[in-house]
């Protein structure tokens, strides 16, 4: 669990940060999301102490981390970046052992570790363990940087704008690869981004901030359907924010009993999937594999401002 | 190809004419008035390219050695200050001229070597030292991001990120250094140093063109060839990082 209390961050006479507190359970992934220049990097870059808090604490577990030398906390939580950072003079798997080797893992234990990472993040070992970053693409990189930051296991992974630099088609299935990884290890995951999209297709939470204040902390489908201050509002964009509000939720969360005609649609997909085939297919209501119906009824009423 | 068949062409024939000179001795007679002699035979050619080679190594050595230092000092936190003042003493050195630097320390140092490799210490330093500067502060600002966040100590960042991507760009700055170094090693024969100079003051004094050429060309051959392996060197360490 991450407890952060009343974290200030002043240059000069200017607050960056300004009061925050926050408290992310264990497995949990919240998503910062706000304008650049709302403090959302600076307060991430707080908990692993990139940057030193002005006044306030953090606690992982309980442990205020000022009480713990920089870079050995930093060795127990793991950082992905835009951009990557991979080191270029490096290979793949010298990359991901990075953190491990700090640590003195012993050698096949290393090499053990950058295969499972890899397997994981769906690169052949065979192929990618020798390579150099710069032979990687983009998604490629991304991957490897952010396998580089989960080598060591750590039980807190921060990640600052990690899809960035990727284009929309590639950062759709990296988010969603994101999204499995996580709970798969059941990584407590702290997430930057600017695009409220992202921050609602990723997060359990999403944490607002305006200005270095928090303005709202809460899920989605909340932060969608009652945004606390006119600024969420307008971040959230209201022109699609019932397509956002249905994509929340999983078809097999609206399936009612019944029969339908047609192609069947994986209860896994998002009302938003099945509405859009609702209105391409021409038909009011889709049988859901596995059994039920999900009805044109159902997805306007889970659409709408209740 | 071509280029790097010349470059083993003039190597082999730079090497002929170190250990047997005799044979070449029609290439220089042309040059030659009063039935002077062709061929420098005072002393060898041949231990005279390696003096003058080993001074070389030695002042670039130095030069690569303490123009490292001085920047990895003045990009760390505490030395960042001293910055200025680095770059002052270092464009000195390079301004400085080296005949100058002669005339200055034989009468600390006295006639021979010495003198020579202060010179050329002094001369090679502002390459390196300047190579050594770009190396640590141009690399990209997410790789130092990523090495601070994932709990490289100061000094690991060093070792591991900083030196090794700087690389290739000191290397570049050594290979300056060799160059102008070799060229100007041969003022140091004014002062009794063992270097090739030495043939072509030699040339100058008994109006001997062809101990002037010949001295000349051993040098210039010799600067190709290290500026040629420099440079295989750096984009040896270069094409493993993606560069050019």
């Amino acid at each position: 669990m991450i407890e952060i209390r009343n974290l200030t961050r002043l240059y000069g006479r200017t607050a960056v940060v300004d009061d925050v507190s926050l408290t992310v359970d264990s497995g949990q992934l919240l998503v910062l999301v706000g304008t650049s220049g709302s403090g959302k990097t600076t307060l991430l870059r707080m908990i692993n102490r990139l940057v030193e808090p002005s006044a306030g604490r953090v606690l992982i577990d309980g442990v205020d981390t000022a009480t713990l030398p920089a870079h050995l906390l930093r060795r127990r939580i793991g950082y992905a970046i835009q951009g990557h950072g991979l080191f270029p003079h490096r290979t793949v798997a010298q990359n991901i052992a990075t953190v491990p080797r700090l640590l003195g893992w012993p050698r096949a234990q290393i090499d053990a570790r950058v295969d499972e990472l890899l397997h994981l993040f769906q690169l052949d070992p065979a192929v990618f363990r020798d390579r150099m970053p710069h032979q990687l693409s983009g998604g490629q990189a991304q991957r490897v940087g952010v396998a580089r930051a989960l080598a060591a296991k750590p039980d807190l992974l921060l990640m600052d704008e990690p899809f960035g630099a990727l284009d929309p088609l590639i950062r759709a299935k990296a988010q969603a690869d994101l999204k499995e990884i996580q709970r798969r290890l059941g990584t407590t995951l702290i997430l930057v981004t600017h695009d409220m999209a992202e921050a609602v297709a990723l997060g359990d939470r999403i944490a607002v901030m305006d200005k270095g204040r928090l303005l709202q902390d809460d899920t989605p489908a909340t932060i969608l359907t009652d945004p606390a201050t006119p600024f969420v509002r307008d971040l959230i964009g209201t022109s699609d924010r019932a397509l956002r509000l249905l994509s929340l939720t999983p078809v097999a969360a609206l399936a009612t009993p019944g029969e339908a005609p047609g192609p069947a649609i994986a209860p896994d997909a998002s009302g938003r999937d099945a509405l859009a085939e609702c209105l391409w297919s021409g038909r009011a209501a889709l049988p859901v594999e596995g059994g039920g119906i999900v009805t044109l009824d159902t997805l306007r009423a889970q659409a709408s401002q209740r | 190809m071509i280029g790097r068949a010349l470059l083993a062409l003039s190597a082999l024939a730079l090497l002929a004419f170190l250990v047997a000179p005799g044979p070449f001795a029609p290439l220089f007679q042309p040059f030659t008035r009063n039935n002077a002699p062709a061929i420098y035979t005072q002393t060898s050619l041949l231990s005279l390219t390696l003096s003058h080679l080993a001074i070389v190594a030695v002042a670039v050595a130095a030069s690569t050695i303490v123009g490292l230092v001085l920047a990895v000092l003045v990009t760390r936190k505490a030395g960042r200050e001293f910055l200025p003042l680095a770059r002052t003493v270092t464009a000195v050195g390079q301004t400085f001229p080296p005949v100058a630097v002669l005339a200055l320390s034989v009468p600390v140092m006295g006639f021979g070597t010495g003198p020579t490799l202060v010179a050329l210490f002094l001369y090679g330093l502002l390459p390196v030292f300047e190579n050594a500067l770009a190396g640590l502060t141009g690399q990209p600002p997410q790789v130092a991001e990523a090495a601070r966040g994932m709990g490289l100590t100061p000094r690991q960042r060093l070792w591991q990120i900083d030196l090794p991507l700087a690389l290739p760009l000191l290397l570049a700055g050594m290979r300056l250094t060799a160059v102008i170094s070799l060229g100007t090693a041969t003022i140091g024969s004014t002062v009794a140093a063992r270097t090739l100079g030495e043939v072509i003051i030699a040339g100058l004094l008994s109006s001997n063109t062809a101990f002037v050429l010949q001295g000349g060309l051993v040098v210039g051959i010799l600067a190709v060839l290290i500026h040629h392996g420099f440079g295989a060197l750096e984009r040896r360490a270069g094409r493993r990082m993606g560069l050019a």
